[in-house]
């Protein structure tokens, strides 16, 4: 069998001494696309971080494509957390981009037409070329976003992991950021983690479900996961799934857990 | 009297060799400062600095030296404490009144030389000797060089500090070096506009250059030469009216940020041209 392009192990990760996720096991296939999803602190950007190298796990193996993370790992393209200071720099988009081209290197940040080109390559990719002439401080949440992306795509990851993408974004863009991001993800073959808080952008999307809460992983089809009992069982919480016009919702006991049921677009 | 005889005497052309050395270092580093949102933390250093060189004047040493080992210092405990620091104003504020408190001290103990108190304070560039020269393109040399090393990671760290933390740059050994290279341009700069005027030479040029132009090269490029143009024309403007040096300099720089307020932030005529799509 071909390697795994992100194998869990009886994983534990801890956060301040805090465990976030317990003895998780799963294994993600090369090319799929998954969608991570989970109440806050359930462990989403934790887990991000643990792949990533940043975080050592507590306890158990994480393998990414064979081997255990390390920070650095060309393989993997990040998208972190969007925040406002990002966009506080008044410097062009093609520069903010160009930044991460080799910049955990020493020396001075001289582009060279490879790097230009480089720059270039992930600008067209998320069709981002009308951006690289403005300044971040003028850009919108979903513009920057996508210089965010940009710089994920960078050297060619096999692997993306997507922080959030959502956050700050209007419902209209949100469905067009997971087209780009699923086109690309088709293209260019790669594996998607998309971490979120709505379900219903990524139905299509998706091809499979990871779903994070009270320590536990719950890993698998749309139909599998978002059920009542699985996402009782990550809540802790009776939680019921209803299905509207081809779009789910999750309501706890307190009501709509899910924040896209304000969505009217059906 | 013409502008031109300024260069026939020997204090001037040292004057602007000394201000030339130090407003390339200012501007280069503030560049970087400005874009860190690191100013107060450039004026917090010098401020440091102070009680450095008139404790040095106390014992006989070289108030430049006495300067620089107070910045370093105070720039590696600003590097250990790092995230610690942030939103800590009042207590970065205590330890700088403690610190000017303490130069005060230093200098009521020192009663030889009462000029020199101004010097240190405000600057006195028309008094630089040629030793002094000599010390300022050493220390030229070492923080540019220094800046030049760091600074293709120190702008990633700086404009996307979560991606680079994780392609495995060390963010907080980046600060920390760039701290030791603002220290160094402090040092340097209070040798031309004094402890209390540094933001003249390395945040006002920086902060013009940034409005007018949001490219990184040519950001680095104006910042140097505005401060440049600054030293310059304060000296000559000094030549010509006999006002302290100190006011021209920073009378010049600090206009020239306020002429770049007039330029609308974010108004790029080239971007306008294209369509905005969507």
């Amino acid at each position: 069998m071909n390697v795994e392009a992100i194998r869990l192990d009886r994983v534990t990760l801890a956060r301040a001494k805090r465990i976030v996720l317990n003895e998780v096991s799963l294994a993600i296939h090369p090319g799929e696309f998954i969608g991570v999803f989970g109440p806050n602190g359930a462990g989403k950007t934790t887990l991000l971080h643990a792949i990533l190298g940043l975080l050592r796990p507590a306890a158990g193996r994480i393998e990414v494509f064979g081997v255990p993370p390390l920070r650095g790992n060309r393989l993997a393209g990040y998208l972190p957390q969007h925040r406002a200071s990002v966009a506080e720099a008044c410097l062009r988009g093609w520069d903010f981009v160009a930044c991460a081209v080799d910049g955990d290197r020493w020396g001075l940040p001289l582009w060279t037409r490879a790097r230009r080109r480089e720059v270039d390559r992930v600008l067209a990719l998320v069709q981002g070329e009308r951006l690289a002439a403005r300044p971040l401080c003028e850009l919108s949440g979903g513009e920057v976003q996508r210089l965010l992306l940009a710089q994920a795509l960078l050297g060619n990851p096999k692997l993306l992991l997507l922080d959030e993408p959502f956050l700050s974004l209007d419902p209209h863009f949100q469905q067009a950021t997971v087209d780009l991001v699923k086109r690309i993800q088709k293209d260019q073959g790669i594996t998607v983690l998309f971490t979120a808080h709505e379900l219903n952008p990524l139905l299509e999307a998706m091809d499979r479900v990871l779903y994070l809460g009270q320590g536990r992983a719950a890993l698998g089809t749309i139909a599998e996961v978002i059920t009542s009992e699985v996402l009782s069982r990550l809540y802790g919480t009776p939680i019921d799934v209803l299905q509207v016009d081809h779009r789910l919702l999750v309501v706890s006991g307190h009501g709509v857990v899910d924040a896209d049921a304000h969505r009217h677009d059906a | 009297m013409p502008i031109v005889t300024m260069l026939e005497y020997e204090f001037m052309r040292t004057a602007l060799l000394a201000g030339s050395l130090v407003a390339v270092v200012a501007g280069a580093v503030g560049f970087f400062l400005v874009l860190r949102h690191l100013a107060f933390a450039g004026h917090a250093l010098s401020h440091v600095g102070f009680a450095g060189a008139t404790g040095a004047m106390l014992v006989g040493a070289s108030p430049l030296w006495g300067l620089l080992a107070f910045t370093l210092v105070a720039a590696l405990a600003m590097g250990l404490l790092g995230a610690r620091l942030r939103g800590r104003d009042v207590a970065v504020g205590v330890i700088l009144s403690l610190a000017l408190g303490v130069g005060v001290l230093f200098l009521s103990l020192y009663t030889a030389n009462a000029n020199q108190a101004t010097a240190i304070l405000f600057g006195n560039v028309l008094g630089v000797e040629m030793h002094t020269v000599w010390a300022l393109l050493a220390l030229s040399v070492v923080s540019l060089s220094a800046l030049a090393f760091i600074s293709r990671p120190l702008l990633f760290a700086t404009l996307a500090p979560e991606l680079a933390e994780a392609r495995g740059v060390s963010l907080r050994r980046v600060a920390m070096l760039f701290l030791v290279i603002v220290a160094i341009a402090v040092a340097e700069a209070a040798q031309v506009v004094g402890v209390l005027l540094v933001f003249a030479l390395m945040v006002a040029p920086a902060a013009t250059a940034l409005r007018l132009t949001a490219r990184v090269g040519l950001g680095v490029t104006l910042a140097v030469l505005l401060a440049l143009a600054a030293t310059w024309a304060g000296l000559a403007l000094a030549y010509r009216t006999d006002w302290p040096t100190t006011f021209c300099i920073v009378a010049v720089s600090c206009s020239a940020y306020f002429l770049s307020l007039l330029r609308r932030p974010g108004h790029w005529p080239a971007a306008r041209a294209e369509p905005t799509g969507e």
